[in-house]
């Protein structure tokens, strides 16, 4: 296990079912602070349902459950009574489609802020600006603020969507495979783009791409049947995995 | 499908890769065998013979590591995988210098053929048997992913710098009685001393079959 760095999520013996289903089997993991880490394994393995228990994305689910703890910080976001829109705020999500709303460019940024409250439109400017730089793309679309998200490609689509959720600047961005619609340019901007971001923030990233997870994450967990098998750093992961299972899974040797 | 399947034409190119070292190998063992033994025996053909097998060892060279940085490109392979193709780039460039040893003892061979015996050679030759086995041992280790045999390895190599020191002396010592002896006493540490940097090329293949199978870096000398 990762020792010696400050831990910025950690979770103690999750599960989580699905009805039936046990999908997650005391999961404990320690996500190093303002640093990436990625998520890999089969499909079913779990990686997705763990990655939504960090933002209580599978409360929506009606026949999912969950016991165990996860804590930001020294908040305990599993215990009951947790306002989870304060919650989302924190633990910002961007998903493998993108997904702008059907508003301008400048309204999709606006819009987490207006939500939480700020109505003030010089500061609304200040943050849609900010988030797009921080976004990386500003320079392409600060001429066109007011015309329709769905006007851009698919990859400033997807930088659009990580702008909107910086703009209520969370603590931790939660990224369900962000790059797997997109070409290899797109790709690399978006993972570019994190490498920038993770001096602010937390970033835990889903993939299906071994050589992303490899390029991107300073750590990775290896999740297979519901289980987290090896959790270290990445250069561990794929270059010697302690784990058989880990690297049958990272050599392709999988069944 | 069965885990083992997953990537069959990726294992089939490990494989040739691994043979294609192996065959490299046993270019440059012939070339050791045949360089003492052109010492010994004074035999300018069998030396001429050895000095023309450099150049395969060369293409073999060449070969294998433009297979391997094509394999990296194009497979991105990772733990394992990755491991061993890095460590078959390590050992080619020692099973390469190993060969280069081996023509620098057939040039001696040559040259010390044209004048009279200083003495027996026996320690040489010893000297010879061993490394030969280090670097057959080692090969196999490779492919056969054997980690034990490498403390073997390491043992022998001691072995070898032991003799390499008492040639040295031996040498020192004729040369001491006899001056003009030195030439030729002088070709002979040569020899003793490419056959000694032989061994240690062979324990450099250890540590790569070490790190390759363990992915820990292992210092044998």
């Amino acid at each position: 296990m990762v020792t010696g760095v400050p831990n910025s999520i950690s979770v103690r013996d999750f599960n989580v079912w699905y009805g039936d289903l046990h999908a997650l089997t005391n999961v404990s993991i320690e996500i190093p602070f303002r640093d990436i880490t990625a998520l890999i394994g089969p499909s079913g393995c779990g990686k997705s349902t763990f990655l939504r228990g960090i933002n209580r994305m599978n409360d929506l689910i009606p026949s999912a459950r969950s016991t165990g703890e996860i804590w930001i910080g020294d908040r305990n976001i599993t215990a009951p009574g947790t306002d989870v829109v304060e919650l989302r705020k924190d633990v910002g999500m961007v998903f493998q489609r993108p997904n702008p709303f059907p508003k301008s460019i400048f309204d999709n940024v606006a819009y987490g802020p207006r939500v939480h409250g700020t109505t003030d439109r010089s500061r609304l400017s200040a943050i849609v600006e900010g988030s797009l730089k921080r976004a990386a793309i500003w320079d392409e679309v600060k001429d066109v603020l007011h015309k329709s998200a769905f006007e851009l490609s698919g990859g400033q689509q997807q930088r659009l969507c990580i702008a909107r959720a910086l703009a209520v600047e969370p603590q931790v961005m939660l990224m369900d495979e962000p790059a797997s619609a997109l070409d290899p340019i797109s790709t690399l901007k978006i993972e570019e783009l994190m490498h920038e971001l993770k001096k602010d923030i937390t970033i835990v990233i889903v993939t299906h791409n071994m050589q992303q997870a490899a390029r991107v994450s300073s750590f990775t967990g290896f999740f297979l049947s519901g289980e987290l098998i090896e959790f270290d750093e990445s250069s561990v992961i794929f270059t010697r995995p302690h784990d058989k299972r880990t690297e049958d899974y990272v050599t392709g040797r999988f069944g | 499908m069965d885990g083992a399947q997953t990537r069959k034409s990726f294992d089939e190119e490990l494989q040739e890769m691994k043979q294609d070292i192996l065959k490299m190998g046993s270019v440059v063992e012939e070339m050791l065998a045949g360089s003492v033994k052109a010492l010994r025996d004074r035999d300018v053909a069998l030396a001429d013979e050895i000095i023309a097998k450099d150049d395969v060892v060369d293409e073999y060279n060449l070969t294998i590591e433009q297979h391997c940085l094509r394999l990296l490109a194009l497979q991105q392979p990772m733990a394992r995988d990755l491991r061993m193709i890095a460590a078959g780039l390590y050992i080619i460039k020692d099973v390469e210098r190993m060969g280069d040893y081996a023509l620098d003892i057939a040039k001696a061979a040559k040259k010390l053929a044209g004048m009279a015996p200083v003495k027996d050679l026996v320690k040489i030759p010893q000297m010879g048997r061993i490394v030969q086995r280090m670097l057959h041992d080692s090969l196999h280790a490779f492919v056969n992913h054997d980690v034990e045999a490498i403390s073997e390895i390491a043992r022998e190599d001691d072995e070898v710098d032991a003799l390499y020191r008492e040639v040295r002396d031996e040498m020192i010592a004729l040369i001491e009685g006899d001056p003009k002896l030195a030439l030729r006493a002088v070709e002979l540490v040569l020899v003793a001393r490419y056959l000694e940097r032989i061994a240690d090329h062979i324990t450099n293949v250890g540590e790569r079959i070490a790190y390759m199978e363990t992915g820990q870096i292992r210092e044998l000398h």
